[in-house]
């Protein structure tokens, strides 16, 4: 075991208590309710074989870190980064959570995983032993095998990178701080955080995260550029059979064709197109894409995600239950918070806000379990290629490994659990005074509600649709924008305003936005930053 | 196997650099929060942490969204009792927000708390102190350390001699540790029988006997040392506040009807501020409101900031009125009495010829100090100058201030015109320290 710690002269203090060798013997892997490094490492690996060996799961190695509760308030409002640039906007979420948690209003989170390799697990030190051994199955197991067999984290996000990756993000920025001013640092950044919704791929494999060389060299040639600039050769003729042609529609199919519109990537289309940037600020457009496009895909499973460490965990501390190696007080412990987790109020409950991810997932998981071993008929009829299977590990570890939330909700939501949840869709037109239950759980149902729910964990559809769509560069360089409008539903008009002004910061010239109705192409409204004044 | 990392002892506030830099941001709506909670709170309030809500200009994070009170969209919930497809189910009430059931409290509608440090430095922003002020008002308070016993452990510079020698003697007396004298004299009974020429058995044996002693005792003192750690004793002190005494403050203002919002808003800052260079000094402030028209009476805070009343203005009764009050109240032997008036200068001009009497009799005779603020238009300031020329009461008072030297006078035109007010008082401190 490799106990490392920040400052020498603790290694001594940890794992020799009387304790561990009494436990040892009863065949406990702990006892009471304190923890130390030995006792964690042993938790941590008798989870470990129980799960490769039961569950046949394949992790990215672990690194535990211990913080404190002031440390985890940190890392809360830093995106749950380890490290993170500089922003204000941090500031703000640091000072709402700590608010929130000052109160009592809400507890702070057992642990943060992050998405990286080796996988980086905090622990909070206020956990209790059980707290710790609970936590470690959740997060060091149960995500950390979603991160690396997922095929979303496996395509889009690099974990092995993304360290390294902030720690350059982080000195950039604070260099271009000490260059250029931290307000004008800040106006990109609040730019740039703005568009962070409209700054990712969602339909194309993002480039590779390039290795810290290749950024080296290209800041190089970036700087070798600055500084062999000269002005003389902006006043050379130009050649005479330069494009005259550019409104005709060739002309423009031409140009959307050179620039790759349309382009759903805000964020991309700025930094590399915009006439104003100077290259630092291009950088950090850049940093903020990344950071976007890297949490893209955790938003997109956040159920399976949960449900998947939530069904590891569970199962994993019931196995280590029934083997003896847990006493009962702290499995009831265990299952004290496990059902806190996974707690879901109805609609009508004054706690309801939203679906629990974690008890939906758990939920979907132990029924697949079921219905791979047990099958009712209906289970037969609406799942033929695993009922009855048998083998539910594999059928689940298939489907933590293929779908992202909305795929899975609609290949596994079983009329059973709907009924179990009582799920009915509720119908919201803007127009009417009241809504009107649309579907229920039955016959005629099932098939709604399913559809529906998967349709809600659809990123893709549930977020405002907005592209670059043209630029005419040698003329009024105006960017024009465009909003499908899917079911009328048209954005809120403040905070479009002012993320216009945001674009037009980056853009340097007029921007306008028209929303397009999706079904029928025509246009709703449009809105130019020449009509909204600073 | 796992790598297990304690960051519990990395360096903690992280976050301290984005805090400060939401806070430089928000600096303006959060200095509009604080000088509207010095308009509306008490003045003693000042001096404390405050909560403001988030400011809603100039932190908001936009971003494209959807609005709410559009289109048509489903919520798909659980929990489903009695409802049947087709049912209908009216919208929560208007103006709740709507139409998506289950709201949380949004991000940007929380309050959080500014430090005393923060709100100071809010509050001194337009009132253009110089730093070596704005330093001297946000420190606590001066402590002297004080001789309070002795302590066991201490700096070596704190040791009490005295003290650790009496300890040390006791304690060689009580573990009978062997005086100088006695080696000295076995040392020279040892020597005399030494220099005697060769002789018997007993004498040889007394003088292994007497070395055999002489080493014991040697060992011993050996062993039991003259100044043990045990013995030394250490000069303790604690911090003391420095004694202060009390002080009351008297706030003396115009409340007729030429006074507006803007000249009690400066009045009220002038008060604030007084208040603030009083707590500092004394343990023990109180604050005396007197408000007059063409009568005065003593009245509290807010009605004194908040109340108006018609009437002519005569200032002198004012004047009677703090008389009164420290002739009952506060005895100018056990109390520093400070005074600050803040009006725009207008009084019957025969009224005037009174007011320099009743300060040149009584009053300015039991006042440690006593400010005049005359808060004229912005437009106006230029106009009137240093010139002495000026209101009824400015041309009174002009007189008391060639005779006393604690009198201050000033003409207050905006918020950075009040510190020069006290510039006197505060070039003071420094000596009464030192006396203290």
């Amino acid at each position: 075991m490799a106990i490392q710690t920040s400052k020498s002269g603790q290694t001594s203090k940890f794992g020799q208590t009387g304790k561990s060798s009494q436990t040892s013997q009863s065949g406990l892997l702990f006892s009471g309710s304190d923890w130390d490094f030995k006792t964690l490492s042993r938790a941590y690996e008798a989870i470990e074989a129980i799960a490769i060996e039961e569950l046949h799961l394949d992790i990215y190695p672990v690194q535990m870190e211990i913080i404190s509760s002031q440390q985890m308030l940190d890392a809360y409002s830093s995106v749950g980064m380890p490290l993170m640039y500089r922003h204000w906007s941090f500031g703000k979420h640091f000072l709402y959570q700590e608010l929130l948690y000052r109160k009592g209003g809400r507890g702070l989170a057992y642990e943060l995983v992050i998405n990286s390799n080796p996988c980086i697990v905090y622990l909070m030190e206020e956990n209790t032993m059980a707290l710790q051994a609970l936590v470690t199955a959740h997060a060091a197991l149960g995500h950390n095998h979603f991160f690396k067999n997922n095929h979303l984290f496996r395509q889009w996000t690099d974990a092995s990178a993304i360290l390294s990756y902030l720690d350059f993000a982080k000195g950039y920025i604070a260099r271009c701080e000490e260059r250029h001013g931290v307000a004008a640092v800040e106006a990109i950044l609040d730019a740039a955080h703005a568009l962070m919704e409209q700054g990712v791929f969602r339909y194309r494999r993002p480039p590779k995260l390039s290795s810290e060389r290749q950024r080296e060299g290209v800041r190089e040639r970036l700087e070798y550029e600055e500084r062999s600039y000269n002005d003389l050769w902006r006043t050379l003729p130009r050649s005479k059979d330069g494009t005259k042609a550019s409104g005709t529609d060739l002309g423009i199919a031409e140009r959307k064709k050179t620039l790759n519109l349309p382009e759903e990537n805000l964020l991309y289309f700025l930094e590399k197109n915009s006439l104003v940037l100077e290259p630092w600020q291009r950088e950090i457009i850049r940093i903020v894409r990344v950071v976007a496009q890297y949490f893209y895909p955790q938003r997109q499973t956040q159920v399976m995600n949960e449900g998947c460490a939530t069904f590891v965990h569970y199962t994993l501390m019931n196995m280590l239950f029934d083997r003896g190696l847990i006493s009962e007080g702290a499995m009831l412990e265990i299952l004290r918070n496990h059902s806190n987790v996974i707690f879901q109020p109805g609609f009508d409950d004054p706690r309801f806000s939203g679906i629990n991810p974690y008890a939906l997932g758990l939920d979907m998981m132990q029924d697949i379990q079921r219905i791979s071993t047990e099958p009712t008929a209906e289970d037969r009829d609406w799942f033929p290629d695993f009922a009855g299977n048998g083998n539910w590990r594999e059928t689940l570890l298939d489907a933590w490994a293929n779908h992202r939330d909305e795929s899975f909700i609609r290949q596994y939501l079983s009329p059973a659990l709907m009924r179990k949840w009582r799920f009915f869709i509720l119908a919201d037109a803007a127009s009417e005074p009241h809504y009107e239950v649309a579907s229920i759980h039955n016959e005629r149902g099932y098939e709604k509600i399913r559809a529906g729910l998967a349709q809600s964990y659809d990123i893709g559809a549930s977020r405002p649709d907005i592209q670059v769509v043209d630029v005419d560069l040698l003329g009024d360089r105006q960017l024009r924008l465009e909003h499908k409008v899917k079911n009328g539903i048209m954005l809120e008009e403040a905070s479009r305003d002012a993320a216009l002004r945001h674009i037009r910061t980056l853009w340097g010239y007029e921007v306008s936005l028209a929303a397009i109705d999706a079904q029928t192409g025509g246009t709703l409204n449009e809105r130019s930053t020449s009509q909204i004044g600073e | 196997m796992p790598i297990f990392v304690d960051r519990r002892l990395n360096p903690k506030d992280k976050s301290l650099g984005n805090r400060q830099r939401f806070l430089k941001r928000a600096r303006e709506e959060l200095k509009r929060s604080i000088r509207d909670r010095i308009r509306t709170g008490k003045i003693a309030d000042v001096d404390s942490e405050h909560a403001v809500s988030m400011p809603a200009r100039g932190t908001g994070e936009p971003s494209f969204s959807d609005a709410k009170d559009s289109g048509r969209r489903q919520h798909i919930l659980p929990g489903n009792k009695h409802f049947a497809p087709g049912d209908r189910v009216p919208k929560p009430g208007q103006g709740g927000g709507g139409s998506s059931p289950g709201k949380t409290v949004s991000e940007d509608e929380f309050r959080f708390v500014l430090s005393r440090e923060e709100v100071l430095d809010l509050f001194f922003e337009d009132l253009e102190l110089p730093d070596m002020v704005k330093l001297n008002l946000k420190e606590i308070l001066s402590f002297k350390p004080r001789r309070a016993g002795f302590a066991a452990t201490g700096s070596p510079t704190n040791i009490n001699v005295g003290r650790t020698m009496r300890n040390s003697h006791g304690r060689r007396i009580a573990l009978r540790r062997p005086k100088q004298e006695e080696l000295d004299a076995i040392a020279e009974q040892l020597a005399i029988l030494e220099a005697e020429p060769q002789s018997a058995a007993p004498a040889r044996q007394r003088i292994a006997a007497l070395r055999e002693e002489l080493e014991r005792l040697e060992r011993r003192r050996k062993r039991i040392a003259y100044v043990d750690p045990v013995d030394i004793r250490f000069n303790r002190f604690d911090a003391q506040p420095v004694p202060n005494a009390n002080a009351v403050m008297f706030c003396l203002m115009d409340v007729s009807g030429s006074m507006g919002e803007r000249e009690k808003d400066l009045a009220k800052r002038f008060f604030v501020l007084l208040h603030l260079f009083l707590k500092r000094r004394y343990d023990r402030t109180e604050i005396v409101f007197i408000r007059h028209t063409h009568e005065a009476q003593e009245v509290d805070e807010e009605t004194f900031f908040y109340n108006t009343q018609s009437g002519g203005t005569v200032v002198s009764t004012a004047l009677e009125e703090m008389h009164r009050i420290i002739a009952q109240r506060y005895p100018s032997n056990e109390w520093n009495i400070y005074a600050a008036q803040a009006s725009d200068g207008d009084n019957f001009v025969t009224d005037s010829e009174r007011c320099i009497g009743l300060m040149d009799g009584q009053i300015m005779r039991l006042c440690q100090y006593f400010a005049y603020v005359e808060i004229i238009d912005e437009r106006e300031s230029h106009i009137f100058g240093t010139t002495d020329n000026g209101t009824s009461l400015w041309r009174a008072y002009s007189v008391v201030n060639q005779r006393w030297p604690n009198f201050q006078m000033s003409r207050i035109a905006n918020a950075a015109d009040i510190y020069p007010v006290f510039r006197q008082l505060f070039a003071r401190q420094p000596v009464l320290q030192k006396s203290a």
